[in-house]
């Protein structure tokens, strides 16, 4: 079972839409005992950080998010739910994120269009679990005026006025800064590899 | 690379039945809008637009049916528009599954309603569409575009190129542009108005109105300088599939998506 984490907003229903498409047993909850039993978790997210963190905090989705990975339960951060595991971000300044991730979220460059609403190629910077069987310069979805800035954690990137983290993995952390659930096949793809990293037998060979 | 122009196919949708001849030759069925969104998704459309046109009240909840079987069927970003009128409307939109509502007469009567979508669920699913007219010689507006409601029957008086620009800044994350003028005639968009908005506004812009070649779909890029093409009757009656519209594209210097990616 996969847990998406309800805290009220964003478009949860593609997440779990997606997560039973590629044969995963997604549940929306904000129920601690749930989430402690799940094989992986996801935090979507849309929308402006501020309101994105407080909608969290007031769900109490930050205790549960902390005890995920603690627990070193496979973890799936989509968009500003992948901002939202950083230290803090550009868009609202002084609101802290989850701090699961260490870096701040910067604006996109100057020179394009915010937010970047289109179709963009992945590069690979290393090896990860995510990508297996998608190749360089894969298409994937991006609705973003924020992204990571760059750092040891990034595991691929885009080129959108410069080069723009779109996803980084630490340990079972991982987060796409794309919408994995709106990018076609290759999406179902990489959210199925997502799920595979959920298997409870795979826990031994952690 | 960096800008990525779209392809976005339009569906109207009267009762929940895809209206404006379909015409592909292996539809089951012609009038479901989520099998002919699962066909413009194969031959790779990077969005989708759902324009509820119903009429009758009693009707109006067949709109929220459709995008969510279209969320369970399609993993491409879908908006849907046509009737939106409150946050509320907007919620139970994006609850079954949307991405994206847009918003078109109700903003021109409550702008404040464009900023209560933007802050409830982000700018990024807040499209402002504005529906446009060349001014005739009677009290023309500045930028000589007016906008107008009502699916172009009721002028406003208010200017499109200044309407877009205050729709950004009240909190609208797109600009769905059309020229009313060119609605229907396949003449191709009006440039000088897509072109006008789009220099104006720092978020993107889909141009609408007038496709009648793929040609016409590079020169909403190209000229036109917008961020996306919507068409609708060039892809419904099956004359082109939306692969061969991003291959005139591509040919004439757009860059695109390819329809054939990896995993299909």
């Amino acid at each position: 079972m996969i847990a998406i984490l309800d805290y009220g907003i964003g478009n949860l229903r593609s997440a779990e839409k997606t997560l039973e498409r590629v044969g995963a047993a997604p549940v929306l909850t904000r129920d601690a005992d749930v989430v402690a039993a799940a094989d992986g978790v996801v935090l979507p997210g849309v929308g402006n950080f501020g309101r994105v963190m407080q909608a969290i905090r007031d769900a109490g989705v930050d205790a549960l998010a902390h005890a995920a990975v603690e627990a070193d339960t496979p973890f799936l951060g989509i968009c500003v739910g992948m901002q939202a595991l950083y230290d803090s971000s550009d868009e609202v300044p002084g609101v802290p994120g989850l701090g699961i991730l260490s870096g701040h979220i910067q604006r996109l460059p100057d020179g394009v269009k915010r937010p970047q609403m289109q179709w963009n190629q992945l590069s690979f910077r290393r090896d990860c679990a995510l990508f297996d069987d998608v190749h360089e310069g894969a298409w994937v979805y991006f609705v973003h005026g924020y992204a990571p800035e760059m750092s040891d954690d990034v595991v691929a990137t885009c080129s959108y006025g410069a080069e723009v983290v779109a996803a980084a993995q630490h340990g079972n952390v991982f987060a796409t800064q794309f919408h994995p659930e709106k990018s076609g096949p290759t999406g179902l793809r990489i959210v199925g590899n997502f799920v595979e990293q959920c298997r409870p037998d795979r826990g031994e060979a952690r | 690379m960096s800008a990525v122009a779209r392809v976005i196919p339009c569906l109207d949708v009267d009762a929940g039945r895809v209206v404006k001849g379909v015409n592909f030759v292996d539809l089951i069925d012609a009038g479901d809008p989520v099998e002919l969104a699962r066909r413009y998704d194969e031959q790779g459309a990077d969005e989708l637009v759902f324009l509820d046109i119903t009429a009758s009240s009693d009707a109006r909840d067949t709109i929220v049916d459709v995008a969510r079987r279209a969320a369970e069927e399609v993993f491409i970003p879908f908006t849907i528009g046509g009737g939106i009128r409150t946050v509320d409307d907007a919620r139970r939109l994006l609850r079954v599954g949307a991405d994206k509502t847009s918003i078109n007469t109700a903003a021109i009567r409550r702008p404040e309603l464009v900023t209560e979508i933007s802050r409830e669920f982000g700018a990024q699913c807040c499209v402002v569409a504005i529906d446009a007219r060349r001014c005739g010689d009677d009290k023309p507006t500045e930028s000589g575009f007016e906008v107008f409601t009502h699916g172009g029957r009721t002028r406003t008086g208010i200017d499109a190129v200044t309407w877009a620009v205050e729709a950004e800044r009240l909190g609208a994350g797109e600009i769905l542009l059309t020229s009313m003028d060119r609605d229907g005639t396949r003449d191709g968009f009006d440039i000088e108005l897509t072109s006008a908005v789009s220099s104006a506004v720092g978020v993107p812009v889909i141009a609408s109105g007038g496709v009648g070649t793929l040609d016409h779909l590079a020169e909403g890029v190209t000229e036109g300088r917008a961020d996306a093409v919507l068409a609708a009757s060039i892809f419904h009656f099956g004359e082109h599939t939306v692969a061969e519209a991003k291959a005139v594209m591509a040919a004439a210097g757009v860059s695109v998506r390819p329809p054939d990616t990896l995993t299909r």
